[in-house]
């Protein structure tokens, strides 16, 4: 155990041994449950049953299609708030008067959270797609945004300083002192943005929906299914989890003078 | 040779605080010949930085007149290079990538003047690392080479080597006399390290607080090679030491 490479093996297998037994513990757990008939099939099916239904949904494709079709939605409504959320961003943080311009409105726009937008969304948009992309635009527009101007606000003043000892044009500076230094909040922005939407994307499923996760959920209830609920509820869990994942192997790689 | 490169007449700097106002600097004059090496000493918050300040056109805001080659300052300048007390290199761009970033956009050759200034600094092979790797002597070397390439006539440097260990320091107050004999850059080093300030210094400029005003400007005769250890320096440096030491007994003298 002393040989460096043993050593090395031996810490993985303890990450990985520490980061699993919780999740498995709870699996027991919940298993045990139902095999003593504490808690009833009906409030709480067994996992396996939960797999079960996993393994019937992906063999007719229902499971897959519901989920291409969430991330799909999510993916839409996500550019394009970030295409809006990263412009107006760094408008507001180059420009003060810009800034002092759009601030009231959204400031006033940013507490209303994306949920109260779906009754507005329904009548303006309808039930179609295009209601349940405003309401994610509107749930990842802000996190984007809001961290995108405090990371251009919070830019060290001394590398400013230096630009104006090299006479350094404004364009370059832009380029090489502002984007960059606001990156690392751009990145943490993109990061809650994309789980906003998620949230979003599911929450305007549950409402107005004939398909994705979201709806999934809705249907379970109306077939008195709580394990197509507790399934669909654990794939928008872990969905959320490796988009997430995505997002910070990608901060990490573009952030890579930390 | 005998222009002055810097020209100061009668410069006021007042500083608000609390709605009163504060005299920063009072009635410096001052003239720096071209090709001379300068230090500036006094005690912190005796205005030693931002004299430097004015002189590189980062403090606009003050009264009198202020002189680079004869021309009023109103701002920065290519010309007036400034190595800061950190090292300053941006953390996102290597290190050749930081000094293109402050080479002029007409600038030909620039991968030729970035290799040429890091030699020159004794830098080599740390082109493409970032500045996280870079000891902090080796930065504040290419924080001094990235102002060496834009070829500079005047160098201000405030407290450039404050934040680095003895040793790195000597070193690196070595490269700079180096440097000052090899490219006649006139050089302005704003410090509160007696030793260093006599060791660079031609003239050291010792400067008294509240206000901020030169007391006393010391010709110092340099030993050629410079030495550490000669009584010539010991007899220079004990001088600026009682300008201090002298300050401190009379105040406790009177307070007894």
């Amino acid at each position: 155990m002393k040989e460096v490479a043993t050593n090395h093996y031996g810490k993985i297998i303890k990450y990985w041994s520490l980061y699993w037994i919780f999740p498995i513990l709870i699996l027991f757990v919940w298993k045990g449950t139902t095999i003593l008939g504490i808690i009833h099939n009906y409030t709480l099916p067994a996992p396996d049953k939960v797999i079960q239904t996993a393994v019937v949904l992906t063999t007719n494709g229902t499971l897959a299609g519901n989920i291409i079709i969430s991330i799909l939605r999510v993916l839409e409504g996500f550019i394009i708030a970030l295409a809006a959320a990263l412009t107006i961003g760094i408008a507001a943080g180059l420009s003060v008067k810009f800034e002092i311009i759009t601030d009231f409105v959204l400031q006033v726009l940013k507490p209303i959270p994306p949920i109260a937008w779906i009754p507005l969304a329904i009548l303006w948009f309808g039930i179609g797609e295009a209601s349940k992309i405003y309401i994610i635009f509107i749930g990842a527009f802000f996190p984007i945004f809001l961290n995108t101007l405090d990371g251009i606000k919070n830019i060290d003043k001394k590398y400013i300083e230096l630009a104006r000892v090299y006479e350094v044009p404004q364009k370059r500076v832009i380029k090489h002192i502002i984007l960059p230094g606001a990156l690392p909040f751009i990145m943490t922005g993109t990061r809650l943005g994309l789980g906003s939407a998620w949230i979003c994307v599911v929450a305007s499923e549950m409402i107005a929906a004939t398909s994705g996760v979201g709806y999934m959920l809705m249907d379970g209830r109306d077939l008195s299914r709580p394990d197509m609920v507790i399934l669909g509820m654990l794939i928008i869990g872990i969905v959320g989890k490796f988009m997430d994942d995505i997002l910070k192997k990608l901060s990490n790689r573009m952030i890579k003078w930390n | 040779m005998t222009e002055p490169i810097i020209k100061i007449e009668n410069l006021n700097k007042t500083f608000v605080s609390n709605n009163q106002e504060k005299p920063v600097l009072k009635n410096i004059d001052l003239a720096i010949t071209v090709g001379e090496f300068i230090s500036i000493i006094g005690p912190s918050g005796c205005g030693k930085s931002t004299l430097l300040r004015i002189i590189g056109g980062l403090d606009t805001e003050f009264k009198g007149t202020v002189q680079f080659e004869n021309k009023p300052i109103t701002g920065p300048g290519r010309e007036r290079g400034f190595i800061f007390q950190d090292h300053r290199l941006l953390p996102w761009l290597t290190v050749e990538e930081n000094i293109k970033f402050s080479l002029p956009e007409s600038a030909e050759n620039v991968d030729d003047i970035v290799s040429k200034n890091l030699e020159i600094v004794g830098l080599h092979d740390v082109k493409k690392n970032y500045p996280r790797q870079l000891s902090g002597g080796m930065a504040q070397r290419v924080a001094i080479a990235r102002a060496l390439s834009n070829q500079p006539k005047l160098l201000l440097l405030d407290e450039p080597f404050g934040a680095l260990d003895a040793i790195t320091k000597i070193h690196l107050q070595e490269e700079m006399l180096r440097l000052w004999e090899l490219e006649h850059i006139t050089m302005i080093i704003v410090t509160h390290d007696i030793d260093e300030a006599v060791y660079l210094g031609q003239r050291v400029i010792v400067m008294n607080t509240h206000p901020g005003s030169i007391k006393h400007i010391y010709n110092v005769e340099q030993s050629v090679p410079r030495s550490r250890t000669s009584p010539d320096f010991h007899c220079q440096r004990d001088k600026i030491y009682q300008e201090f030491f002298e300050e401190k007994s009379q105040t406790f003298f009177y307070n007894i």
